[in-house]
């Protein structure tokens, strides 16, 4: 049976296209010749909505943008008109934002290594993972009463005060979860096959990440150093005395590395944040009926995925004119076609599944 | 004709192919069950126990489903390859069991009662021959679709069998240079009469054998043609209801097969342990097909376990172990056994 080339789509019903990503591939036999990610599918007018809403209003819609990292979201955007308005944050309340985004990437890095894992077929590996992942869940849920979209930040502060029950189940939780991701290395960090399904496959260089923008954990396996947390430190990032994993292989397996090594530093700072919590008031005061004046920010932090921006310009009414997001997913989708090129159709999976990329926060 | 003469002539030979054909489905039950919930105790998970004892029922359950359910064809298939597939995979797995025996004979007054319906002094090279033969099923199926992943599926599905037919058929030689028959029950009765199982004397061949086993029944690390990931669900993407669930079955019929195959080479079929030592005879006091029960459980589980643990190959690397690693390794061990033989 000869065949030169077969095009092949992915989705939008696919069961490894984490969503509804639509993948449009050509292949030779098993050879990925090109793949063109056509998006789309989830598209809900956020950014429209956004105009629409007044500041606090918009705050559990970021919810559903990135909704594996749903804390993340809700910061970069609070974090971003707090800049606008130029308030001033209670130290406390910043170091509550901290252990909860932190509790987020977390949870983010476990289900991405999970369905990474499930991709590749290790499918013991995502129970594992969700597993871990359902602990950080319950603590939210004790938090806020969200265990998904969870609604964790206002603007201004936190929803609540970090009480001794919280706090205690946190401890317990992390207590837990080191032997856990040991586990999960063990199934596979030295796993034959895992290697060859991750090592030299997706690869891509600083060189080309830089250039396509690619950020997060697979911008820091290709080398590149830039962790927004250490280099632009925000909501007193710069209090807590973590290191950023950086490896050099530009492959799956590294991407994979680096997410779990960086849940190790997550917990240590979420561990340093208990240790040195301060006391005082976790919400400065606001106005019932915020007005921001005229003028226009943007502000980034390092979300699980990657870079995450908001750009919010202000006219001097309760409602923003226009908020646009800078997402790591649609970004890092870019690099794609360049990772899978010449690559088997087998590692299409694997290879997305290592970018993790969330279709809510691509199509918005 | 005496009432002796129609039991022995046809009632009995009815009974047997009517309980070829139940005793693998009853297997199947069984082993989606014990998949299912197996796989779920290694999660962390519960696994289906609602219908039935512990969920044992399942299985049945979901078959009687996917008989109600609509025969999808597509407007673009063959219509022709496309019904006969499934029943082509299902028939060739069922009737390879009729030649695998499952227990040693016994005499019930002055009539002998063999536990496998026809013995055939090539019984070996038939299930084998019939085990390949379902893999047309598969190609048919995934060609006649007339759609990109089960071509893609089938495609697979056959480089990856005949890669491993070969390791599987060098390394059933070194059984049989040693039975010095191709026939299952003389194998099974050579390990009782020699000192030991060949699955200890010939390790190598049991290990390829059983690896290669897996790689032709499809299933994970090996599971290919049907990678949920990456073809959605391979060959049969196309398949619904019943046509779907013989497909599925015949998997697992296929498992079946290859662990009795497995225990019958290497792990002296119904024979118990230590079958000639003095001090075990106690051991002979269970019947051989419970011992046989007891060794293919075994297998399954460890089918399962496997499945449970292990990432899914890539193409290439299925490719190249069978042909860099386990057509030499079989090679250089079939020429070792036999020198062997004669040297010593």
């Amino acid at each position: 049976m000869a065949f030169k080339e077969l095009e092949l789509n992915m989705g939008p019903q696919h069961p490894s296209t984490h969503g509804v990503l639509r993948l449009k591939l050509a292949v030779d036999n098993e050879v990925v010749l090109s793949i063109e990610p056509i998006i789309g599918y989830l598209h809900r007018g956020m950014e429209k909505l956004w105009e629409n809403l007044t500041y606090p209003q918009i705050v559990p819609l970021t919810d559903r943008l990135d909704y594996l990292a749903a804390v993340s979201n809700n910061l970069a955007y609070v974090l971003a008109v707090e800049k606008l308005m130029d308030l001033e944050i209670p130290k406390r309340a910043q170091y509550i934002r901290v252990i909860l985004a932190e509790l987020q990437r977390l949870a983010s890095h476990l289900a991405a290594v999970g369905f990474m894992a499930n991709d590749i077929g290790a499918m013991s590996v995502l129970l594992y993972c969700f597993q871990i992942r359902e602990g950080i869940l319950d603590i939210f849920e004790n938090y806020t009463g969200g265990r998904l979209t969870v609604h964790g930040m206002r603007i201004g502060g936190v929803p609540f005060d970090l009480d001794e029950k919280v706090t205690a189940m946190i401890r317990k939780t992390l207590a837990g979860i080191p032997e856990k991701i040991r586990d999960i290395e063990g199934l596979l960090n030295e796993n034959r096959i895992w290697k060859h399904r991750t090592k030299g496959i997706g690869l891509i260089s600083p060189e080309d990440a830089l250039a396509r923008g690619l950020t997060g954990p697979a911008l820091r396996a290709t080398g590149v150093a830039w962790d927004i947390r250490k280099n632009i430190p925000y909501c007193s990032y710069e209090d807590f005395d973590f290191d950023v994993p950086v490896l050099k292989g530009g492959d799956v397996y590294d991407r994979y590395i680096v997410r779990m090594e960086e849940m190790r530093q997550s917990m240590r700072i979420i561990e340093q944040a208990l240790e040195k919590l301060p006391p005082g008031i976790f919400r400065a005061t606001v106005p019932h009926s915020l007005k921001i004046p005229v003028g226009e920010v943007f502000f980034t932090i390092e979300a699980p995925k990657g870079e995450l921006g908001f750009y919010i310009k202000s006219n001097g009414t309760d409602k923003p004119e226009r908020v646009k997001m800078k997402s790591p997913s649609f970004i890092n989708l870019q690099s794609l076609e360049l990772m899978c090129k010449g690559n088997l159709f087998s590692d299409v999976v694997g290879i997305l599944g290592s970018l993790d990329i969330v279709l809510g926060e691509i199509d918005k | 004709m005496t009432a002796q003469t129609l039991l022995f002539e046809l009632l009995i030979p009815v009974a047997k192919i009517i309980a070829v054909i139940l005793y693998p489905m009853i297997m199947v039950i069984v082993m989606i069950w014990l998949e299912r919930r197996v796989v779920a105790w290694i999660q962390g998970r519960v696994g289906p126990n609602r219908v039935g004892f512990q969920g044992i029922l399942q299985p049945t359950a979901d078959a009687l489903k996917l008989f109600f359910k609509e025969d999808i064809i597509q407007r673009e298939a063959d219509a022709f390859l496309f019904n006969i597939s499934p029943h082509l995979v299902m028939f060739s797995s069922l009737l390879a069991f009729c030649f695998v025996p499952l227990g040693e004979s016994f005499r019930i007054g002055g009539y002998t009662l063999n536990l496998w319906v026809a013995s055939s002094p090539v019984g070996l090279l038939l299930v084998l021959g019939l085990s390949a033969v379902g893999v047309f099923g598969i190609i048919f199926g995934g060609w006649a679709s007339n759609s990109k992943y089960p071509l893609m599926g089938a495609l697979r599905s056959v480089v990856q069998v005949l890669s491993y037919e070969i390791p599987i058929g060098l390394t059933v030689l070194t059984v049989v240079f040693f039975s010095r028959s191709i026939d299952l029950v003389e194998i099974v009765n050579h390990q009782q009469h020699g000192k030991i199982w060949f699955g200890f004397m010939l390790p190598v061949s049991f290990i390829v054998f059983w690896i290669s086993g897996i790689a032709e029944t499809n299933r994970a690390p090996f599971d290919l043609p049907e990678a949920e990931s990456e073809l959605v669900a391979g060959y049969h993407t196309e398949y619904s209801g019943m046509k779907f669930a013989y497909f599925y079955i015949a998997e697992y019929t296929h498992m079946v097969l290859v662990s009795s195959l497995v225990v019958i080479l290497f792990f002296g079929g119904w024979l118990p342990p230590f079958p000639n030592a003095r001090f075990f005879s106690f051991l002979h006091w269970i019947p051989g097909f419970v011992w046989y029960l007891i060794k293919i459980m075994f297998f399954l589980y460890v089918y399962v376990w496997i499945r449970a643990t292990l990432p899914r190959y890539r193409f290439d690397a299925l490719i190249k172990l069978a042909w860099k690693w386990f057509v030499p390794l079989s090679m250089a061990n079939f020429f070792v056994v036999v020198a062997l033989k004669y040297l010593l």
